[in-house]
Order: C-alpha cells, then structure tokens, then sequence
C-alpha cells in the first residue's frame, strides 16, 4: 500500500518535475511546480514531518509561487522553447550533463546504502515541540542569521522598487 | 479500513453542509441586504422565497456552457475548481461539537483533528488564491488579469497580519498549561482567564478585517470591481464555473467565520453543553452555528454600511497600519505571556 | 512503513537532475529561477528521508530543512525583484542578452 502510493506519487513528481523544466510558457511551469510542490508535501507527512509538510505548503503554495505567477504576469508569460538558436548545443549538454549527474548520485547510493534500510528507531520526533526546542536552543544562531537573510532579502526587493520608481 | 469509511462519511456530511450553507448563505445575505436598503428581497420562489437558492442553483447548472476562443483552455477550466476545493478542505479540521460517545464508541466532530490545524488552515487559504489569479489570467482579458494581480497582492499582503495574528494567539494558548498547542481543538478547551479573553477580542477587528480581504468581501472587494473592472477576473466565466467562483466566496466566508469563532469566541463552547453526552453535541453545534450566523451578519453588515476602498489605500492600510499594529499586539502579547503564564 | 531510505534518494537524485537540466538549458531567467528551486527541494527530501531513517530522535534534520526553505523563499523573492528592474531596462530577461559586463 505505502509502496504503491509512493511510486504513483513519485511518478506524478517527475512527471510535474518535466513540465515545470519543458514547457513554454511560464504559468504552466509555475502551474507544475505547484503540483510538484504538493506531492513534495505528501512525502513530508508521509516521512512523518507534518510540521515541514505544512510549513512547505505555506510558504511555496502561499508566497513563492504566487510571487512567480505575479512577476510572470508583469513581465509575460511566453519563455520560449527549450532550444534556443543562441546555443544550439545547450540542450544536448545540459541533457547528458543531468543523465550523467544521476547516474553518479545512483552509483554513490547503491555502493553505500544497503538497500534493505528501513526505519531506525522509535516514532519520530516530528512535532512541533521539537522542532521549536531545537531551533530555539541549539540552532538559535543559524535560526537568526536565516532571519537576517530573509530581512536583507526584504529590504533588497524594496530598495530595487525605490531605485526603479528614481528612474521613472 | 474503518477509520477510513468513518472519514469518508465525515466529509461527505461536511460537503454536503457547507454547500446548503453557501446556498442559504446567499438567501440571507440577499435577505438581510434587502432590510438595509428597506425592501423585501428575494419573497416569490415558495414561502418567504425560502426556494430561491434552489431555483438559482438550477439556472446555473443549465445554463449553456460557453468557453471563450481566446482562453488558456485547460488552466480556464482549472481555475473554478482550484477556487472552491481549497474553501471546502479549510473547514475539516475546525472542530464543530464536542465529543460524543455513542453505543460505545468516542464520536469527534472534526473531519480530521490534526495536531497543526492552525497551520493546516493557514496552508489550504493560501492555496485558494490560486483560482482567482489563474482565473485571471487564462480569460486572457486585460479587465480579469488586472484583478488577477490585485488579488495576488492583496492576498499576500493580508495573509501578513492574519498570520502575526495567528501567532500570537498560538502564544497566548501556552497560558494556564504546560506548554502550547496549534490544535483548534485544544485552543477551544483552553481554559481562558477573564483578562485573556479581554486581549483577545482587542485583536478581533484586525483580524476580521483581515479575513474580509483574504476572502475578497466588500469592502475589499478590488478583484471583482463592477464599476472600474466589471467583474474582475469573473468576466470570462459563466453558467457552473461562474457558480463555483461565487460558491468559493461564500464558503470561505463560512470558514473564515467558523474559524473567528472558534478562535476568540470559544468554538462550540457556551451554557448547557455537556461533553460527551449526544445532547450536550446537539447544543455545542447549536452554540457554533449561533456564533458562525452573528459573524455572518457582520460581514454583510459591512457591505451594506461601508463603501469600496481605493485599491492603493487598501495596500498602505495593510502594510502602514494593520502589519505594524499586529506586530505590536505579538510583542505584548509574549510579554504578558512570559509575565502571566 | 516499508518504504526504502534508497527510493527517495533516487527520486531526489532525479528530481535535482530534471531541476539541473532546467538551469543549463533553458535561457529565461525565470525558468532558471523555477529549475534552481526544484533542485532546493530535492535537497530537502533527501535531508527529510535520511532524518527520518537514520537519526528519527534529533530534530536536527528538520531543522536544516527548514533553513533550506528560507533561504529558498529569500532567493526567489530577490531574485524575481531583479528580474522586474532588468525587465524595466532592457526590455528582456532572456540570460543571453545580459552581456554587458562581457570584456
């Protein structure tokens, strides 16, 4: 049952994860990603992290995709084919480079994991109670520098919006 | 096998309820609409008009069923369905009774009674955005893609002090117990202090202002402006898939209410409810039914009494005032945490 | 539970190569962006699959996941800014055309 659920789920990832990287226009991409979002969000519950299931779906479902939908819609939609006349050879490499990519990481897995790997341990530590332990005690500083990050992002995007309204 | 049969069952009830809900919210709406304006409303179809819902809800199904050349097709037809899901799944995890046992077995009243409900909440909202922009956008109409953007900055902008809202009442919930919980049905258990009470219900009107926005409710209403946009991101739809946006509305409407309720006014908390007994299930739902009607009424209040905002003063309104103010409120609220509990 | 630690990796190791694949071949800074964060997420599955297999009683991989999240939210929200102001000069964000440091 688990095995099954997870291969279809796999298999609509991929599939999500190939028209997010092929398709021409950009809300069909952004489109893809939101289900590839959501699968990814399954596998979070399913690996019993509710919390980052949730979290996942708040924060690309809620913010960034709508943030690519918004900038997609300002800027247009139409990103063009795959091929490119710039760079005839790009496609090819960049298909043999990700073929040859997953090769080695599959290589690098079935040498070092044995394959008979299941679960270790008791229930996981999933909760929230957790998680907030952790992050509050022992990742307190990667937890405020993230923080950081994400107010130097903010003042970033404000400040490009000031600088374009100078412009004007 | 079994839990899965009891949550099937669960749903459909749910399903089924919220969409007589949606289709009498509108004959009260309508109702209610007509008392401000004093006149009679919806009277002909049976005893009070008490069948327009139903004959509205036949006009729309048989209406002809018109998609435009020009539309993005698949994302067009995508998009109702991406607005009403996500307004049906927010209300499973609001517990509407308390706990019953029946022949021997613990009955709950939620669809799933998950330990991060809150945020379950906040995640399937902010899905719901989606219909509207998508929907916008693929009508390929300048008039629906302007109302597709608004609504996607209006939505992430009120998302902000809902969520700081939100976080702050999380907090207040570590009062009085161990520690705190995001499950809606702890939170209603949560033996308050009369003070706490008082805190609370001062970020009420923030937050229900809040929540008018997010479910695009006049006076926030900028998505589907009749008079600068006609109709907004609605001008392509009609027939069923207009149905369903407008049904997306009133649902999230009903959620939004549910959730304000259970949230600052104790659920389905109140005089005579006995846990665990049928009856005291009866008058719980009773109590939250009650409670999701008043705030029902205010929304419609609202949008009989206020006129439509500009869509500039709705962005600074957020980001210059209710962001800051909710701020403040999060602050005060872990100081007096810390202090009290 | 029976599902093997190895099927997510590979599924992870698949998904960063399609994400991967995006970044090299499309030209339009918006499909890079969309490529770089499918490979954010495939990293995040392989932390989660490996938290939950091998050390379930730390949190630590969870929390590194939710790093990752952040600063994957931050990188889009810069980076989309940017794409709008070099839209506003150049007319295009096509990666090709944004030659001008090019000696």
């Amino acid at each position: 049952m688990a095995l099954l659920l997870f291969l279809a789920l796999a298999l609509v990832a991929l599939l999500a994860a190939v028209g997010m990287v092929t398709s021409r226009n950009a809300v069909h991409s952004a489109l893809f990603m939101l289900v590839n979002f959501a699968v990814y969000a399954i596998f979070y519950i399913m690996l019993n992290a509710q919390f980052l299931g949730v979290v996942q779906v708040i924060v690309y479902a809620g913010a960034i995709v709508v943030l690519f939908l918004f900038v997609v819609m300002l800027i247009g939609g139409e990103i063009g084919a795959v091929r490119s006349s710039l760079r005839r050879y790009t496609y090819a490499a960049a298909l043999i480079l990700g073929a040859l990519f997953v090769a080695m990481i599959g290589l690098g897995i079935a040498q070092t994991i044995s394959t008979d790997q299941t679960v270790a341990g008791a229930p996981a530590a999933g909760g929230v109670e957790a998680i907030g332990m952790a992050l509050f005690t022992t990742y307190l500083l990667p937890f405020e520098l993230a923080s950081l990050l994400l107010l130097a992002g903010m003042v970033g995007g404000v400040a490009r919006r000031y600088k374009a309204l100078d412009e004007d | 096998m079994e839990i899965l049969i009891i949550s099937i069952i669960k749903s459909l009830a749910l399903i089924v309820i919220l969409l007589t809900g949606f289709a009498y919210l509108t004959y009260y709406e309508r109702k209610l609409l007509a008392r401000f304006h004093v006149r009679l409303g919806p009277n002909r179809a049976g005893p009070r008009g008490l069948l327009q819902p139903i004959a509205d809800a036949v006009k729309a199904i048989f209406k002809e069923e018109i998609v435009p050349d020009h539309v993005d097709k698949p994302v067009y037809l995508l998009a109702p369905a991406l607005a009403l899901i996500p307004a049906l799944v927010a209300f499973a995890v609001i517990p509407v009774a308390p706990a019953m046992t029946l022949f021997g077995r613990t009955i709950d009243f939620a669809v799933a009674d998950i330990n991060v409900a809150l945020l379950y909440v906040v995640a399937i909202t902010s899905v719901g955005t989606y219909g509207v922009i998508l929907g916008g956008w693929s009508s390929n109409n300048n008039y629906s893609l302007l109302g597709a953007l608004r609504t996607a900055s209006q939505m992430i902008s009120y998302e902000l002090p809902l969520g700081i809202l939100l976080a702050a009442i999380v907090l207040s919930t570590n009062i009085g117990r161990e520690m705190g919980t995001l499950s809606l049905h702890e939170i209603v258990l949560q033996d308050r202090p009369w003070w706490l009470w008082l805190w609370l219900w001062l970020a009420f009107p923030v937050f229900f202002i809040g929540v008018l926005a997010e479910s695009n409710r006049s006076p926030f209403d900028l998505p589907e402006t009749e008079n600068e946009l006609i109709a907004g991101f609605q001008i392509e739809y009609g027939g069923i898939k207009f149905a369903l946006f407008f049904m997306a509305e009133y649902i999230h409407m009903i959620t939004g209410s549910a959730l304000m309720a259970t949230l600052f006014f104790g659920g389905w908390r109140g005089p005579f409810v006995v846990p665990g007994t049928w009856h005291g299930a009866l008058i719980g739902f009773g109590w939250l039914f009650i409670k999701i009607l008043a705030l029902l009424f205010l929304f419609i209040w609202v949008r009989a009494s206020v006129p439509r905002v500009r869509y500039d003063q709705l962005l600074h309104f957020c980001w210059k005032f209710l962001t800051p103010l909710s701020i403040a409120y999060l602050v005060i609220t872990a100081v007096i945490v810390v202090f009290a509990g | 539970m029976t599902i093997p630690l190895t099927w997510y990796l590979i599924l992870s190791a698949a998904l960063f190569a399609i994400g991967l694949f995006g970044v090299l071949a499309r030209r339009n800074a918006i499909a890079i962006l969309i490529g770089v964060e499918l490979m954010l997420n495939a990293v995040n599955v392989n932390i989660l699959a490996f938290w939950r297999y091998i050390r379930p009683d730390d949190p630590s991989g969870q929390v590194f996941a939710i790093i990752v999240l952040t600063v994957a939210a931050a990188e889009a929200a810069v980076g989309l800014a940017l794409f709008i102001s070099i839209y506003r000069t150049r007319r295009s964000i096509n990666v090709d055309h944004l030659d001008a440091l090019k000696g």
